[in-house]
């Protein structure tokens, strides 16, 4: 029956070593209804998710099913009451298949107790092809992208057939086109009776989909509201304890001379005949839509994947780039899109992760120079806001939005001429983004070049002066920034119209 | 939300195994009152002296993600070695220079073999006990090499009181310690064994910090072999056996974590002497020698356990499950 509460938390604590994280939370979610949990990195929305999937043990408070007082130990007994849960951090195994990756900890069994594989393929198949995905059960996860991974994991959550389903940030590593599939299915989901706990830090979305909304800061509840009650102005006021007036803090700044030009790059099968140019002073989008190859190409140009052909100027000069202490020479850095696996080092301290680009700022003469270091750290830390108990604390228990920022910082130290950035905002509340963007601005008038890889069109509209659109490999569109529009870039991206057909 | 660190969990942390080794020399003194004396203690350490160099290197590659089995071959490869060039030349000199080299050539071999080749560290190295040891035994045709004369100089003599394999000790100790703090090299193990693509994404240059890393350890196992044959006073192809095994053993004991990215030398030191100390107070109160055997062995499954029981506390952490021990009463900073 709607209207009923299905799932309620009351007066749920906890703490980690150095951090209040859930300070007396109560929250409750009605049935077929989805309840949109918003707030700041590191608010606690993820910590209070897990506690109700069983990955953690509140210090305090209970939890009630169907006003049922419950235990949840572990995710398994939270799969048996009917919680399912999509995860932020997506912790995956690079050598897995796609179909061992469904059929996680939950394998089918013939009367033998052998595992009937022949069952995951079917089902695997079947699945696949629902959903209209690609590619073979057989896949390995390492070959997919963030996306594909991430789309996955949704569909693996889904299959489950729970009553409650969280989704903490979902949208966050896929494009448009899967954010509708994802919104068509909640519909289903929510006309069955499902509950949905859903968070994310992208608010126009939130208001698309969101029953209620309820508001995290600093481990407590803010403000619970029915959606109709609320706009965005409000919820971000709520969020971060102030208004923010400007989304983009664009500016226009003069454009100086051509620092990176691109000519021909190419490597087989997945990029072709690539040509692009970023002046300094300049931020450069790339667009398209997922599998279009423009993490692709970064990765060759920052020397993490070989090219197999093409030229590249720094400044004029030809540079020939075979891996990333090259690139960082030539003062082109990049932050990579898939955090886990190409950014963190998850047991070493966020002074360690920060000052890796440039160990020899740090270790010089004979010695560590550990203040000097410590200065660099705080530094940067205060300059971008990170939030972390102190700077030897590990990077893994820093929320995912701080860890982004420690990243951000690793390459800030090295005051780089070229910055690239393949998903900046993946995962960063509104306060966070606005002080990207306004890095970025402020790199640009330094006369630096940014290159933006966003999925997300209104931050590429809005920062950036140039955007670059690309289709299967290719560059299909170059747009100007008063030429800016959805429409046009999307266009563009779905190969219905390519470059020369407008110029 | 910043909060004060908490001091007793990072204090636990950080010196829990000092406590232990602390703990531990408390106990055996108690229990025979042979133990406590400098003779007893001396005794101790220059019978450790060999296996915790060989602790140290390891150390170092548990750190980057690797690991050297082939260390007890290569020790007595190198001491053999070592030994011909002394008995050829008569310098003490020449005889730990060759020793090293030949520590430093196998290790390229095990380098070259992982990192360029991509062998699994435990497969390359295993490799490279079993030749090692079978060049050893080809060269000396199984023979000990006897009469060392003024070459045991190093493996028994004193500068002053205090016995000259303490001094290599102490010196490897600190050059270790040196390395994983004070250098690029130390800071770039970690993240190689932390997680090796962040780390060529942040520029690392990670065959050269593994030939590197292999090379150190090759010097630290020449350096063994020589104080090894010197102290025996003779050229043991069959010498050290097993050697690199209580090696591990230190290293783990000592809080080196098998997945990479965690360890220190202080914690490998006070590992040695934890495994060294237990041996000693078995033979001084008598203890069966197979015995101590099935002790050793279980030690070293209690050291992995609490490894991997902390290790998944800390991940489960990382995803979020229950922290019991570290669960803390917190401090609202304004
Ligand atoms: N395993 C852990 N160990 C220590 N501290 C942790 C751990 N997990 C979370 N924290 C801390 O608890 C607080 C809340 O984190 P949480 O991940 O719930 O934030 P969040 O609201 O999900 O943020 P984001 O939007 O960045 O994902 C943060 O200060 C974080 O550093
Ligand atoms: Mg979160």
């Amino acid at each position: 029956m709607k209207g009923d509460i299905k799932l309620r938390v009351s007066k749920i604590e906890k703490s980690f070593p150095g951090v209040k994280a859930l300070d007396k939370i109560d929250f409750a979610v009605t049935k077929g209804t989805v309840h949109v949990l918003c707030g700041e990195n590191g608010a606690g929305k993820s910590t209070l998710m897990k506690i109700i999937n069983g990955i953690y043990q509140p210090d305090g408070g209970q939890i009630f099913i169907d006003e049922k007082p419950v235990k949840i130990s572990n995710p398994i007994q939270a799969r048996n009451l009917g919680i399912s849960m999509i995860f932020q951090e997506m912790n995956y195994v690079p050598e897995m298949t796609v179909e061992e990756n469904i059929f996680l900890g939950n394998l089918p069994v013939n009367k033998f107790g052998m595992v009937d594989w022949k069952k995951v393929r079917r089902h695997t198949e079947e699945l696949l092809k629902a959903e209209g995905l690609p590619y073979s059960p057989t896949t390995l996860l390492k070959d997919l992208t963030v996306s594909d991974i991430q789309m996955l994991e949704i569909i693996k959550a889904i299959s489950y057939k729970s009553d409650i389903i969280i989704m903490d940030e979902p949208t966050s590593a896929i494009t448009l086109k899967e954010v509708h599939k994802l919104f068509e299915k909640i519909g289903q989901l929510k006309a069955r009776g499902v509950s949905i706990i859903y968070i994310s830090h992208k608010l126009d979305e939130i208001f698309q989909i969101a029953d209620d909304i309820t508001v995290f800061r600093d481990g407590t509840v803010v403000e619970s509201h029915p959606k109709e009650e609320l706009d965005i102005e409000t919820v971000i006021a709520l969020m971060v304890g102030r208004k923010l007036t400007n989304t983009y803090p664009k500016e226009e700044i003069e454009l100086g001379e051509d620092i990176l030009k691109v000519e021909n790059f190419s490597s087989q099968n997945v990029y072709d005949n690539i040509n692009f140019h970023v002046k300094s002073g300049e931020i450069v989008g790339f667009a398209g839509l997922m599998g279009a190859g423009r993490t692709e190409v970064m990765r060759s140009l920052f020397g993490l994947d070989p090219k197999s052909s093409g030229v590249v100027k720094i400044k004029g000069k030809e540079v020939n780039i075979k891996n990333v202490r090259q690139s960082i020479e030539n003062g082109m850095v990049m932050l990579s899109e898939d955090r886990r696996r190409y950014g963190i080092i998850p047991m070493r301290s966020v002074k360690e992760n920060t000052t890796l680009s440039y160990l020899k700022k740090v270790f010089y003469g004979f010695f560590l120079h550990s203040k000097v270091e410590n200065d660099i750290v705080s530094n940067m830390f205060k300059r971008m806001k990170v939030k972390t108990p102190t700077i030897e604390t590990p990077i893994a228990s820093l929320s995912g939005g701080n860890q982004q920022k420690v990243l951000l910082a690793k390459w800030m130290i090295r005051n780089p001429d070229i910055l690239i950035l393949d998903e900046p905002t993946r995962g960063i509340d509104v306060g966070a983004k606005f002080e990207i963007y306004k890095l970025m601005t402020d790199l640009a008038r330094e006369g630096k070049s940014v290159i933006m890889v966003s999925s997300e069109l209104p931050e590429l509209i809005g920062m950036c002066d140039r955007i670059y659109v690309m289709a299967k490999g290719n560059i299909t569109g170059e747009i100007a920034r008063k030429d800016f529009s959805q429409e046009l870039i999307m266009k563009y991206a779905t190969g219905n119209l390519t470059i020369s057909g407008v110029k | 939300m910043q909060i004060k660190g908490n001091f007793w969990s990072t204090f636990k942390k950080r010196y829990s195994i000092y406590l232990v080794l602390l703990a531990l020399s408390i106990v055996c003194s108690f229990a025979n009152e042979n133990f406590f004396t400098a003779n007893n203690l001396t005794n101790i350490s220059r019978q450790l002296a060999v296996t915790t160099i060989l602790a140290f290197g390891e150390t170092m590659l548990i750190i980057a993600g690797m690991l050297d089995l082939s260390a007890g071959s290569v020790l007595a490869l190198s001491g053999v070695f070592g030994v011909s060039a002394y008995k050829a030349t008569g310098s003490i000199m020449i005889a730990v220079l060759v020793a090293i080299l030949t520590g430093v050539i196998c290790n390229i071999i095990n380098a070259g073999m992982i990192s360029t080749f991509k062998a699994p560290p435990f497969i390359a190295t295993l490799a490279m006990l079993t030749m090692a040891r079978g060049v050893a035994l080809l060269y000396t045709k199984g023979q000990n090499i006897l009469k060392l004369d003024k070459l045991t100089i190093l493996g028994q003599g004193s500068i002053g009181i205090i016995p000259i394999p303490i001094i290599f000790l102490v010196v490897v100790g600190i050059f270790t310690w040196y390395i994983l703090n004070h250098t690029k090299l130390g800071r770039s193990l970690y993240a190689v064994g932390g997680n090796k693509e962040a780390a060529v994404a942040s520029g690392i240059n990670v065959p050269k910090v593994l030939y590197t890393v292999f090379i150190i350890n090759g010097v630290l196992v020449g350096l063994a072999g020589i104080l090894f044959m010197s102290r025996v006073n003779a050229g043991l192809p069959n010498g050290a056996v097993n050697y690199e095994f209580t090696a591990l053993t230190a290293a783990i004991i000592g809080g080196t974590s098998f997945s990479g990215g965690i360890g220190t030398a202080g914690g490998t030191l006070a590992g040695a002497f934890i495994v060294g100390f237990l041996d000693n107070i078995m033979n001084l109160t008598g203890v069966d020698s197979y015995m101590q055997q099935i002790v050793r062995g279980a030690i070293i499954a209690l050291a992995v356990i609490y490894d991997i029981y902390t290790k998944n506390r800390k991940t489960k952490a990382m995803l979020g499950k229950q922290d019991d021990a570290d669960k803390t009463k917190v401090v609202k900073a304004s």
